[in-house]
């Protein structure tokens, strides 16, 4: 593979590590998006501060990149919308359900051992292998 | 006030890295995901480049007796693994190799957002709302249950009958 790909993959995940590094190291928070954004909505006086500044640092971040190197994602026309608005939903609704996302339980929860978050990663990672597989390749949907 | 502003120094960091690394783009996730297809190892490096880093990390900073600017570490204590993240992480899966997108992404591209990101973001925040809306029900009940259970206890077997009709 060309070192122009995996470079600033690799690059780019050293940076959330380090993100991660430095919420736990300074705040003793967890950097999981889909805990951090979901209880926003449930948060307690006092807890809310930092979680939507967290956020706005996450589109800061993105928006310092896109402007630096123009490379902001541009919508695939012809993806339907319903299956959008049903992935959106079980996005949602499992992260809930299981406690987090690729950031919760991928990168803080494979950080700290947890044996609950590797089982977590390994089913999600599955579980979306073989959904791609079936929309892409039965369904048709690209 | 420093708490703060390192929330928000961790956040663009996260966010410049998410966008460097691709996973803002979702078609490069799905070619990551469709190992059948054109396979894009790239996502890999993603991961083991953020997982390498918090592995070392989090060593050294769960050693410390707290956080540099908090009074404590907010760390789950949960290792059970129940059917509910079984079913949660299975469900994310599903819709995460639908789209392409999983909440990280999702957020960061609010820095530029299209048409799909409008269906998304709402349809994911809903879900999760709802998520924690039955889950929060669902405890209400039970302890309403338990309530009920540990008060019939207490009364004579001659009162009951009247109760249960709502079951």
């Amino acid at each position: 593979m060309a070192i122009g790909t995996f470079l600033p993959a690799l690059l780019g995940g050293a940076l959330i590590g380090l993100a991660a590094t430095l919420l736990l190291w300074l705040n003793g928070r967890l950097s999981g998006i889909s805990g951090i954004l979901w209880r926003l909505f449930f948060a307690q006086q006092g807890d809310t501060l930092w979680r939507v500044l967290f956020l706005a640092g996450v589109v800061g971040g993105a928006a310092l990149y896109y402007a630096l190197f123009d490379e902001a994602p541009a919508a695939r026309e012809t993806f339907p919308v319903w299956l959008l608005v049903v992935a959106g939903f079980l996005v949602g609704y499992g992260t809930s359900l299981g406690n987090g996302c690729t950031s919760g339980h991928g990168v803080c929860g494979l950080g700290r051992l947890s044996l609950r978050s590797l089982v977590a990663t390994v089913i999600f990672l599955l579980t979306a292998i073989i959904t791609t597989f079936v929309v892409r390749h039965w369904l048709g949907v690209m | 006030m420093k708490r703060d502003l390192a929330s928000l120094l961790a956040g663009l960091v996260f966010g410049f890295g998410l966008a460097l690394s691709g996973m803002t783009h979702p078609e490069k996730v799905l070619n990551f995901l469709d190992v059948s297809g054109a396979w894009d190892a790239s996502l890999l490096f993603v991961l083991g480049g953020a997982v390498g880093v918090t592995l070392l990390s989090f060593r050294f900073i769960l050693r410390l007796s707290k956080p540099v600017l908090a009074e404590r570490f907010i760390i789950t204590k949960e290792t059970h693994i129940d059917r509910q993240i079984i079913i949660g992480a299975m469900l994310f899966g599903i819709g995460w190799g639908i789209s392409g997108y999983c909440p990280g992404p999702a957020v960061a591209l609010l820095a530029a957002p299209n048409w799909e990101l409008l269906a998304f973001l709402p349809a994911a925040i809903l879900g999760a709302v709802a998520e924690k809306y039955f889950e929060l029900r669902s405890q209400k009940q039970a302890a309403a249950r338990q309530l009920k259970t540990a008060a019939q206890d207490h009364k004579p077997a001659v009162e009951s009958p009247s109760e249960g009709s709502c079951g």
